[in-house]
Formats: C-alpha cells, sequence, structure tokens
C-alpha cells in the first residue's frame, strides 16, 4: 500500500527548507523583512551595482544577475532560494515579461518589473503579465524599501484561497482537535498524519514561527479509512447506511459521527454523480460526457475544480488514494453496486470542474457541487471502457467521495483524487485521476498542481513514467488505453502544447478547452492548494512539489495571467491528468505532477518548453520550492497542508503586526551614515 | 584649514552640479548609499557608468551616421543608456535621450542627429564636471585615513 510512513510527506517538507539554518529563517522571520530574499536581473551594470546597493542597505539578502536566463536556472535550481524577483523589462536574451512569465508559472514567486520607461502600455503590460509591480527608473531606495509587502500578499493571498478551499473542513477538524491526540497512532496514517505532519512541520517551519500557530487537527480521509468507510456503507446498505452505524462498523479510534456524517453526504453525491444524472447544468460536463468531443476539455476543466474542491476537503493522502484505487480496483463489484463507466473518470472531472467552479464562490457547497459534478458524468463510455472505469469509477468514487466530503479544500481533496484514481492500476483510474487532476490544476489556477498524484500521472507521460509507476500499480499500460478514449479528442484542445508523449492524447483531453472558459474564472478562488498539499504530502514524498504546483495555479490567479496563461494550466491539468493516470503512482504523482504543471506552463507559454518532459523531477522540485517560497520568507514547505495556510495566514498577520517595527528599521538607519565627504 | 577648505570646495561643486541640473536628487540617493564599509560607491557606479556609455554612445554615433540605420536597435541602447542615467541622477543627459529617441520615433532623422550631439555633449559635459570632483574627495580621504592607521600597523 502506498501508505508511506507519516513522515514521507512531512519530509518533503523538509526538503523544502531551502532557507540556511532554521534558526536564520526563525530569526529573520522575526524580523521579517530583514533578509529577504531578492534576485535582481538588469543587464545594465550601473543599474544592477546601484539596485544591489539599494537592497543591501535595506537589509536584504541580494544576488544579482545580468542575464534572464542565468537568472531563470538560478530559480529554478533553488526553487525556494528567493523571495522576490526584480527584473527589468528590456534584455538583451530575453523579454523581462517573458521572464516574469516564467516565474510565475514555474515559481510563483512575487516580481516586480523595472524600465526606465513608464509608458503606459508597458505599464499595462506589466500588470497583464502578472508583475507584482512595477518601478519606472530611477528606482529610489524607498521603492525598494516596500517591496516585501509583495511577498506577503501574496502569500496572504494564497492563505486565503487555501483558507477558503479549506474552511468547511476546519469546522469538523476543530471537533477533533482533541482527538487528534489519540489518532497518532492510528492505523489511518493518512489520517492522522496531517495533524501530526502539522505539528511537525510547525516545528520545521520554525522559520517562520508565525505560521506555526495554527494548529487545525483535520481528518483526513485516507484511502485506507475511505476504504473502510465504504466497506462499512455497502454493508449495510446505501440506503441504510447511517453514520452511526457507519462509524461502529468502520471502528476507527478517533473518528467521530460528524466525520463520517459529512463524509457519508459526500460520498452520497458522488454516487449520485456516478450514476449518470445528467442534470448537471454544466456543459463541461456534458461534453464531458462524450469522449469524442472536444469539449472533453471543458469538462475536465470543470471537473478539475471539482476535484480540487474534493480534494481540498478530502486531504487524501496519497496513500489512501492508492489504497482506495487498489481498493476501489479489487471492489469493483463489492463497493456499491454503482457501475463505474468510464463515465465515472469523467465525472471526476466534470465532477471537478463544477466543483471548481463552484468553489469559487462556495466553498460550503462542496457537496452541492459534487451533486452537479457528478450530475454531469457521462455515461458514454464504451462498454470496455467502462468496464474498466468501472472499477477505476468505484475507487474514483470513493476518491471523489473523499474529495468531495471534505468540502472546499480542493487542493487538498484533488491530490487525494489524484491520487485514489492514479493508484488505479486500470486506465479507469486514469481518467479518474485526471479527471481529479486536471480540475485540480485548472480550478486553482494557483493550485495545478496539487494533484500531485496527478503529476504523477503527468509526468508519465513526459516520460517518467518509470517513475511513477514504481510504487503502485502499473495502470501505464491500462490506462493508455483508458486514456486514449478520452483523449481521442485530446487534439482538440487546442493549448496542450504539452508533450504527451508517454500518453497518447490524454493530456490534451480535457482540461484544456473547457477549463479555460470556466476554470479560469474559477479558479480565482481556489487557491485551496494548501490543503491539497497536505494531501500530497502524503502521497509523495515531495510535498514540496504539490505546493509548486499549488503555487503556480495560484500565481495563476493572483497574477491575473492572461488566459492564455491560463489555458495553460488547463492544458496542463488535463495533460496531467493523463499522465497522471497512466503513471497510477501515488507517490511519483507529486513528482509527476510538478512535471506536468511545469508542462502545463510550459505549454502555456508560447515557448512551449516542455520541461515536464525531462523536468519533471525537476519540476517538482521547483514547484515544491516555488510555492514554499512564495508561501513565507523562508523556504520550508510552506504550508504543507491545510494547517500551513492557516499558519501562513497567522504567520502574515504576525508579520504585519512585526512589519511596523521592522519598518522603523527600514527607514534608512543605514542612510544615517552620512559620511558624504562633502 | 586646507581639509575645510577641500571640503568646502567639494560642496561648491556638487552644488553646482544641481543648480545646472545636471544631477538631480537620485544621484543624492547614491550618495545616501555610501558608508564607511563602501566609501567610494558614488565613484564606483559613476566609473562603471562611464565605461559602458562611451561604448554605447560611440555604437550610436556609428549607427545613426550610417545610410541604414537599425532603429530597434538604436532605441534600445538609447532606452539601456536611458535607464542608467536616471539611476545616476543625470538629469540633463536623461532628457537629452529622451529628446533623441522621440525624434528618431518621429522619423526625424536629422533633427534625432542633432539632438543626439547634444546628448553626447552633456555626456562629456557631466564627466568633464564630475571626474574633478571625485579627485576632490580623494584628496580629501587621504588625511582622514592617515589618521585612522590601526595602532597594530605600529607593531612590526
Amino acid at each position: 500500500m502506498n501508505s508511506s510512513s507519516g513522515k514521507t510527506y512531512m519530509s518533503t517538507s523538509n526538503c523544502s527548507t531551502g532557507r540556511k539554518a532554521g534558526d536564520a529563517a526563525a530569526a529573520a522571520a522575526d524580523q521579517f523583512p530583514v533578509g529577504l530574499r531578492v534576485l535582481v536581473v538588469d543587464d545594465d551594470p550601473t543599474c544592477l551595482m546601484i539596485l544591489e546597493k539599494m537592497l543591501r542597505t535595506c537589509l536584504y539578502e541580494v544576488t544579482k544577475c545580468n542575464r534572464a536566463e542565468t537568472a531563470l536556472s538560478m530559480l529554478r535550481e533553488n526553487k525556494s532560494g528567493f523571495d522576490v524577483v526584480i527584473s527589468d523589462v528590456h534584455m538583451p536574451d530575453m523579454d523581462g515579461f517573458k521572464l516574469l512569465e516564467h516565474i510565475g508559472l514555474e515559481m510563483d514567486l512575487p516580481v516586480i518589473m523595472m524600465s526606465a520607461d513608464d509608458g503606459k502600455h508597458v505599464v499595462m503590460k506589466g500588470v497583464t503579465h502578472g508583475a507584482c509591480d512595477y518601478l519606472i527608473k530611477p528606482v529610489r531606495i524607498e521603492a525598494l524599501k516596500n517591496i516585501w509587502q509583495h511577498v506577503v500578499r501574496k502569500r496572504k493571498n494564497e492563505w486565503k484561497d487555501f483558507e477558503q478551499s479549506g474552511s468547511v473542513e476546519e469546522g469538523d477538524r476543530q471537533l477533533k482537535q482533541s482527538e487528534e491526540a489519540d489518532y497518532s497512532s492510528s492505523a489511518n496514517e493518512g489520517n492522522w498524519k496531517s495533524s501530526k505532519r502539522r505539528k511537525d512541520d510547525e516545528d520545521e517551519t520554525d522559520e517562520r514561527d508565525d505560521t506555526s500557530s495554527l494548529k487545525k487537527p483535520r481528518v483526513v480521509w485516507s484511502v485506507e479509512l475511505h476504504q473502510q468507510f465504504v466497506a462499512a456503507v455497502n454493508q449495510l446498505g446505501i440506503d441504510k447506511a447511517v453514520p452511526k452505524k457507519i462509524l461502529e462498523l468502520m471502528n476507527v479510534p478517533g473518528l467521530t459521527r460528524e466525520n463520517v456524517a459529512s463524509h457519508l453526504q459526500k460520498y452520497r453525491l458522488y454516487l449520485r454523480r456516478l450514476s449518470g444524472v445528467s442534470q448537471h447544468p454544466s456543459n463541461l460536463n456534458n461534453s464531458f460526457m462524450s469522449p469524442q468531443e472536444a469539449t472533453f476539455g471543458p469538462l475536465s476543466s470543470l471537473n478539475g475544480l471539482d476535484l480540487q474542491t474534493l480534494a481540498a476537503t478530502g486531504q487524501l493522502p496519497a496513500q489512501s488514494l492508492v489504497t482506495l484505487q487498489a481498493a476501489g480496483l479489487g471492489q469493483s463489484t463489492g463497493k456499491s453496486g454503482i457501475p463505474m463507466p468510464l463515465v465515472d473518470q469523467r465525472n471526476i472531472f466534470s465532477f471537478e470542474n463544477p466543483k471548481i467552479r463552484f468553489r469559487e464562490g462556495q466553498q460550503h457547497v462542496n457537496n452541492n457541487k459534487q451533486m452537479n459534478l457528478l450530475h454531469g458524468i457521462p455515461t458514454t463510455m464504451e462498454p470496455k471502457q467502462l468496464a474498466g472505469l468501472h472499477h477505476g469509477a468505484q475507487s474514483m468514487g470513493n476518491l471523489n467521495m473523499q474529495v468531495a466530503s471534505h468540502g472546499s479544500q480542493s487542493s487538498q481533496n484533488n491530490p487525494l483524487l489524484m491520487q485514489m484514481a492514479q493508484p488505479q492500476v486500470r486506465g479507469q483510474m486514469l481518467n479518474d485521476t485526471s479527471l481529479g487532476h486536471a480540475p485540480r490544476l485548472l480550478a486553482p489556477m494557483g493550485q495545478p498542481i496539487l494533484s500531485n498524484g496527478v503529476a504523477a500521472n503527468v509526468s508519465t507521460r513526459n516520460g517518467i513514467q518509470e517513475n511513477i509507476r514504481a510504487p503502485s500499480y502499473n495502470p501505464v499500460s491500462q490506462t493508455s488505453s483508458m486514456l486514449n478514449f478520452p483523449m481521442n479528442h485530446a487534439s482538440e484542445l487546442p493549448r496542450n502544447s504539452f508533450p504527451l508523449g508517454s500518453t497518447p492524447g490524454i493530456s490534451s483531453l480535457t482540461p484544456k478547452v473547457a477549463f479555460q472558459e470556466d476554470v479560469n474564472s474559477d479558479i480565482k478562488g481556489s487557491v485551496g492548494f494548501l490543503p491539497s498539499y497536505d494531501i500530497f504530502n502524503d502521497l509523495n514524498q515531495h510535498k514540496p512539489q504539490n505546493w509548486e504546483l499549488q503555487n503556480v495555479g495560484m500565481t495563476f490567479d493572483t497574477s491575473q495571467h492572461s488566459n492564455s496563461l491560463q489555458g495553460n494550466l488547463n492544458h496542463a491539468h488535463s495533460v496531467l491528468v493523463q499522465q497522471g493516470f497512466s503513471s497510477g503512482q501515488v507517490n511519483g504523482q507529486n513528482r509527476s505532477a510538478t512535471v506536468v504543471s511545469k508542462a502545463m506552463f510550459s505549454s502555456g507559454d508560447s515557448t512551449g518548453h516542455v520541461n515536464a518532459q525531462n523536468g519533471n523531477q525537476h519540476l517538482n522540485s521547483l514547484l515544491v520550492d516555488s510555492t514554499v517560497r512564495v508561501k513565507s520568507e523562508t523556504p520550508t514547505n510552506l504550508y504543507p497542508d491545510d494547517f500551513g495556510q492557516e499558519d501562513l495566514m497567522s504567520a502574515l498577520l504576525k508579520q504585519q503586526d512585526a512589519m511596523a517595527p521592522a519598518e522603523h528599521e527600514f527607514d534608512f538607519d543605514g542612510y544615517s551614515l552620512d559620511n558624504i565627504p562633502v | 584649514m586646507e581639509s575645510s577648505h577641500l571640503r568646502q570646495q567639494i560642496a561648491a561643486m556638487r552644488q553646482s552640479f544641481f543648480d545646472e541640473e545636471i544631477l538631480d536628487g537620485q544621484f543624492c540617493q547614491l550618495e545616501r548609499l555610501e558608508n564607511r564599509g563602501n566609501p567610494n560607491f558614488v565613484e564606483e557606479v559613476l566609473t562603471m557608468y562611464f565605461r559602458d556609455s562611451t561604448t554605447l554612445l560611440q555604437t550610436v554615433e556609428q549607427e545613426i551616421e550610417t545610410d541604414t540605420i537599425d532603429l530597434a536597435k538604436v532605441d534600445m541602447m538609447l532606452h539601456k543608456f536611458k535607464g542608467s542615467s536616471a539611476s545616476i541622477g543625470a538629469n540633463k543627459v536623461r532628457n537629452n535621450i529622451t529628446k533623441t529617441r522621440q525624434l528618431l520615433e518621429e522619423g526625424n532623422l536629422e533633427g534625432a542627429k542633432l539632438a543626439f550631439r547634444e546628448l553626447r555633449m552633456e555626456h562629456d559635459n557631466l564627466r568633464a564636471k564630475l571626474e574633478p570632483y571625485f579627485q576632490q574627495q580623494l584628496r580629501q580621504v587621504g588625511p582622514v585615513e592617515t589618521a585612522t592607521r590601526p595602532k597594530g600597523s605600529d607593531h612590526a
């Protein structure tokens, strides 16, 4: 089973700690923005020298660079090594806006543009490309003094999205807070891991003590837990399954009736969707239904969104997903008799997508959304696919349910979903997974990669398949077939420049098209990456990777990327989704997800670099780092999970409080050196 | 005392820069960045500036004197020059760059050439004025350094 030890995802958070010693980080956090790590890029040596000096005077940690390419590779190598980037607009080797896009996509760092040009159109360009700020040369030190605000703001936004997605869960979690301690020894690694992880995270993020204050216990519906749940439900009969009885049957220490009740609610919604309710108004769903249709994209995007929501709520650890899927696969018949045709998988997409939409406005509506999503689940799956899907659907269903049950914490859910889907050896799973992933990616714009699991899928595409497959079954072969089916449409997806190498057409499928339209707007709200992050962590050791995905997505939102960018995301999602399936590896997922996300973004870019292919791993790290970085000034894994978000929030708030004094520090005491010989 | 006289001289020179508007407030920003650990910061920056600007001006001059001017390239170079000039506070130079660029954009080649010549002049003028200014500063710094020689150096 994939249930990796709780440490698995914890460790990821460790690696995200790119900063120097934790002590330094902790100290820095207190003195924020002192020590803010700035990367300044300008091809003019005079300006570069002046900027560096100014930034040093502000007590920032400065790295200067005179070429955009160098800066980009520096950022890639050290994802969490910087907090903010300042770049000139006109550079010989690369346009500053292009660099801005790259950074936004890959690392999700706040970028400040600079230029001697103060023409309105140039400034506007900066805004549309997602620059946090635009400085006109000559740059004064006063302007640099306050750049930290962009770092804080970005984190805060991410947090907020995260928070929103996790708001539904929080209520539940709080109830269980006291029970958390008991859970630590639970066999359900995933569930309690999150709470444990939080604690660990807090330790790890000591540097960011501001974020560690929040402790919200969350019930993570791990794969195993969900399996137990489903088994109990099946045993009782779906109609007769009441939370109390389910709880008894499950016999999980620390699980409360409320947990089960909310989970059951989501599960029911999911089942309803699976059964082919076609009332879902979302076109996406419909389009999704017919694999042959190009609309696959839209659906997926929708689903992705939903997935996110679901994922966020579900915080399913990767392992859970795998377990679930495994369970799903094994129990395809045993599970509730929901026929899980491909549709299910698709459902996930549609499921996800609509959810995402909802997410925007209503995180609390997870359940509702699920319903819609399910409705839209197309039942046009081909028979054989259906069969395959069935199994997958089952598990996916579980996944979805899990995800859904968790409400708006899409980010978390998504990963779970994804992961769950992924483990499914069947291609179906892939579909499902992809659905989950895709939506996720799309939805939160910023959370593109949450579906770490998805990533895994995706990466397989890129060729990382080996990685991905390892842990889980290797549905790759199967999935490919499965995936293909949706993939037919892939070609339709316009943007997917993503090199769907490994999986045929899958990636292009869906999310892309639909997503963009729907997701773009939807995603905005869905920054709930963080939650999924947790899930991912569980799933993958590369927790940070998830982050990145998340961040990436988020960045998207915050940076108001142009649609093209968003579209890219979509692509990525779809790609991821598909990819994810093939890999079927939960652990690998993160990796692949990262890659995918990267790819996504890459595809988004006109350059279409498909880093995903080769840089899957890289992406992951990048993603992770970037996300981490974005989150807080300390590169530590930023909010691996929902908790992180909250912590971040508090951290941010604290920081803000602390800013005041810091401000004074910056009042250019350095300036007081008035040694001017004159 | 020579030191104070020198200081007054330097101060006067400096003030004249502002009065003549060849330097603006940005120059003060640079000055403020100087500190004990980096006493010659401004001079270093200006040295770097002039090193690049001289080359750049030569290139631009060659380019605009040819029959087939690569306008994009020239504009790019002037833009970069504008950025660095603005960053050091070279007020008049920057204004001249803007003027030249505008004329080029309008297609007024002759006007642009004239403006460029003017720009070149301002640039050379700035350098001519700043060089003695920094030299004076060095002179002033000299005695101070002597006074602060570490005691340890007395022990062999």
